[in-house]
């Protein structure tokens, strides 16, 4: 033993955060929303667009709102993992499609009418959702993305788990992965539902 | 099928590598000359193989392989061919490829350019590079192989970042990383000289060069990417205090730091312990900015995809290559001698202030850096570390060690006195004064900080001019003074010409936050604004096509007095691939001033044609920022060249310096 050992030591203490730091995740920034009464909306639905919903409707019973568009890369990764937890619970998953036409990027939104932007945005939604398969027991269509903001969307996707009261209860930023799915939104719904 | 031989070439490379590593330390142990010479043919074995892999992955690259994984990810048929070179270290994968490159170029460049060095230091220094490698290589392959094959193939690739899509890319990352990895030698020959016990001054000699090579590739690599954050991001900053350039400032203070101290145990035999613990520290500081950077475990422009498996491969990597260096450190160096003693006031002294200021500021750095983590940690709750942290901190630290530097090479090794020193430097003291009272003046206001600022630029330069011209004048013999100037040694010119980087630097950072002005308007096409003397006339928006994007391109007249000046076209563009917006500036550079205009945003989205949010900068001195980082290279290379470092090496006794003669 020598004075020098304190320089392992410190190394080691070192080591430890980041060994911590390893299992925390930087990007979940704690939502404000979350204990609030979720943000009221009232938007076309995509399967039948001269009918609107919001969160009233759902009322009484537990819910999910993911937020997805079809040119969200991460969305893709994802979806598979909604898809089957559609098929194996029974809690409502509601779509919420940020920004189907403005968000691509693609588009020279000043050449488009807003008439032709809802149609284009409406196939494309439809499109994806045949082609990926459909987990959602509705989607509703935000097209110039005023509900995102209200709901303080900064990255697509997102999910919010909503319950009986309309209160949010958690949100998630980023695509869910199994982990996120299995060992908090799983134990949630279970706790919210008893 | 390419590919393939690329993956093969790195499974060869892993197994070149744990031969490097292993044989010739263990011969060099035992004394086994037949494995101490397989060093360096298993080094450039290794060279070739990473070197063949890396052009495979360029290959699949310039052809559009889109069945590999990794060329999916990030590249696109539309991406212009420079980028799609380039987009080769756009991401994780490659990226480390490319360190491994640089890694086995830097092993292999060890192994041509040691002929005059003992065989069994080349073999510890190869060997210790060999286990480096092989740590590194297995990484690779078991977590991050860019070789991945996505079958059936994608039809067409996501693209690159459209940030990344710039000549900054292409420059940016190859130079930092030479720089980082470019420390692992310095961190070799350091372990070497711990595991041969002979920690000398012709250690500290064959060590100098490499390690002002790295030194100066990480200070151009870090000017690169400052330079490109300043003109592509469009934000008019030009350092954020990002984790990522944290990390990659940190190794750069610790690396200063060890080429000031690798001067003292050459010269004079001390601080030899100190310098092998600031080798060591250089190199982990490195890993553990690729550990913060390719982990995820801090936010940060800089971060790609993260995966919690390969944090946990890098952490388990950082403590075996650290934990057992410093292991070794901690069982070596009380053995170690003291080396010359030395005054209160002295060189030796004064150096050893520099690196306790730089080896401070670096531990700032690393606090603030890895302040939000411990929070985060501990459960307190979240937070950032911002600017204003790094700023208070760093003008305190940096202050005296700019003072210092002109005060430095003017002292005399072992014991100087004060008194000759400040008979010395009065006058320029004095000029340093004149021009920190006037000069703000003459620019408009006048305010402490910026007096600070020019008084120490002033100073540094003005002692490193004094102090050239003074050891001309005692060298000049017969000579004219041009031609004694000219032979002066380069690691002697080299130190004068880094110093008044520093200074041109210090001017540029003071100037620019002192005088900059900057304003966020509404324009519409006809309007113009005013911005320190320089009239921004807004024309036009009109519709342009890229390669790969879309653009907005901003038609702005720039007049002075009533002069036009030129045209400036900043651009919005979007990319096909991307959703996010990229804003190009229009920046008219100047060597007294930069301006700037970038478009923001169309008020109203279904009116391209009307008004747009401009934001337009005006910058005076920000050049002097990169400038002074370019001398500060250049000085770093003219004292790398020096003629003393090709020379044979002498034997392992500490020069003696005869007291009295000054020697950089």
């Amino acid at each position: 033993m020598n004075r020098y050992f304190w320089i392992l030591g410190g190394f080691a203490a070192l080591v430890a955060l980041l060994a911590i730091g390893l299992g925390l995740n930087p990007r979940d920034v704690p939502s404000p929303l979350v204990g609030k009464p979720a943000p009221t909306f009232n938007l076309p639905i995509l399967a039948t667009p001269d009918k609107t919903l919001g969160p009233k409707d759902m009322q009484g019973k537990v819910w999910l709102l993911n937020v997805w568009a079809s040119w969200c890369v991460s969305c893709r990764a994802e979806h598979p993992i909604l898809v089957d937890f559609s098929k194996k619970v029974d809690v409502p998953l509601i779509g919420l499609n940020y920004k189907e036409v403005r968000g691509d990027g693609g588009f020279d939104m000043s050449k488009m009418s807003a008439e032709e932007e809802k149609k284009l945005a409406f196939q494309r939604a439809n499109a994806w959702l045949s082609q990926h398969g459909d987990p959602y027991k509705l989607t509703v269509m935000d097209l110039d993305g005023r509900v995102g903001i209200d709901y303080g969307v900064y990255g697509v996707p997102e999910t919010y788990v909503i319950d009986k009261a309309g209160v949010i209860r958690m949100k998630h930023t980023g695509p869910i992965s199994p982990d996120v799915l299995g060992n908090k939104i799983m134990p949630l719904l279970a706790e919210l539902n008893k | 099928m390419i590919p393939e031989l690329g993956h093969f070439a790195l499974i060869l490379a892993t197994l070149v590598a744990l031969i490097l590593g292993t044989l010739p330390l263990l011969g060099a142990h035992q004394n086994r000359m037949a494995w101490v010479a397989l060093a360096r043919p298993a080094a450039t074995a290794m060279a070739l193989l990473i070197t063949f892999s890396f052009a495979c992955l360029t290959q699949a690259f310039v052809v559009s392989d889109f069945s590999v994984v990794y060329v999916a990810q990030h590249s696109n048929s539309l991406l212009p061919i420079q980028y799609r070179v380039a987009a080769v270290w756009g991401g994780h994968e490659g990226s480390l490829l490319l360190w491994m490159l640089m890694l086995s170029w830097w092993a292999f460049a060890v192994a041509m350019l040691s002929r005059q060095l003992p065989e069994t230091m080349v073999a510890r220094v190869l060997g210790t590079l060999g286990l480096v490698a092989f740590g590194f290589l297995l990484f690779i392959l078991i977590t991050s192989s860019p070789f991945e094959r996505l079958l059936p193939a994608a039809a067409e690739g996501k693209d690159l970042n459209p940030l990344l899509q710039d000549f900054g890319l292409i420059i940016h990352p190859p130079l930092l990383y030479m720089g980082y990895v470019g420390f692992s030698v310095a961190f070799a020959f350091a372990i070497a000289a711990l595991l041969s016990g002979q920690l000398d001054a012709a250690w500290a000699r064959w060590s100098r060069p490499w390690t002002m090579a790295a030194w100066v590739f990480l200070t151009l690599g870090i000017a690169m990417g400052s330079w490109w954050a300043y003109y592509e991001l469009g934000w008019g900053g030009w350092w954020f205090w990002d984790p990522v350039e944290n990390a990659s400032f940190m190794p750069w203070l610790i690396g200063t730091a060890l080429i000031h101290s690798l001067a003292v145990t050459e010269k004079r035999g001390s601080f030899k312990n100190w310098t092998v613990l600031l080798a060591i520290s250089a190199f982990s500081l490195s890993l553990l900015g690729t550990f913060l950077v390719r982990s995820g475990v801090l936010t940060s422009v800089h971060a790609f995809a993260t995966d919690p498996t390969r944090g946990i491969f890098i952490l388990i990597f950082l403590v075996a290559v650290i934990g057992s260096s410093l292991a070794l450190f901690a069982w070596r160096a009380p053995k170690v001698g003291l080396g010359g003693r030395f005054g209160l006031v002295s060189r030796e002294s004064m150096l050893l202030t520099n690196n306790v200021l730089l080896v401070v500021a670096a531990a700032t750095v690393l606090l603030g850096t890895l302040y939000p983590l411990l929070i985060d940690a501990l459960g307190v709750g979240k937070i950032s570390v911002g600017p204003p942290y790094f700023n208070a901190v760093f003008v305190p630290v940096m202050t005296p060690l700019l003072f210092l530097m002109g005060i430095g090479p003017f002292a005399r090794w072992k014991e100087a006195s004060i008194g000759e020193i400040l008979r010395t430097l009065r006058w320029a003291f004095a000029a340093a004064i004149i021009v920190a009272i006037a000069l703000p003046f003459i620019y408009g206001s006048w305010t402490p900080l910026t007096a600070l600022g020019l008084l120490t630029a002033a100073w540094v330069t003005l002692t490193s001019i004094l102090n050239f011209v003074q050891r001309v004048r005692h060298t000049q013999g017969g000579q004219s003074f041009l031609s004694a100037a000219l032979r002066q040694p380069g690691s002697f010119v080299g130190m004068n010409v880094a110093h008044i980087g520093i200074a041109v630097f210090v001017v540029g950072v003071t100037m620019v936050s002192s005088f900059q002005e900057e304003l966020d308007i509404k324009m519409a096409p006809g309007e113009h604004v005013d911005v320190a003397g320089y009239r921004f006339t807004f024309n036009s928006v009109k519709a342009v096509e890229g390669p790969n994007y879309v653009a907005a391109q901003g038609d702005f007249d720039l007049a002075v007095n009533g002069k036009f000046l030129r045209k400036m076209n900043p651009e919005k563009r979007n990319y096909h691939s991307s959703t996010m917006p990229m804003t190009e500036a229009a920046i008219d550079a100047g060597l007294l001033r930069d301006v700037y205009v970038s478009l923001g945003e169309p008020i109203d989205r279904d009116n391209p044609e009307g008004e747009w949010a401009v934001r337009v900068y005006y910058k005076p001195f920000v050049d002097w920022i990169w400038g002074g980082c370019l001398l500060m290279a250049f000085g770093g290379l003219l004292a790398m060249l020096d003629r003393r470092y090709r020379v044979k090496a002498r034997t392992s006794s500490p020069v003696k310096t005869p007291a009295g003669t000054q020697q950089a």
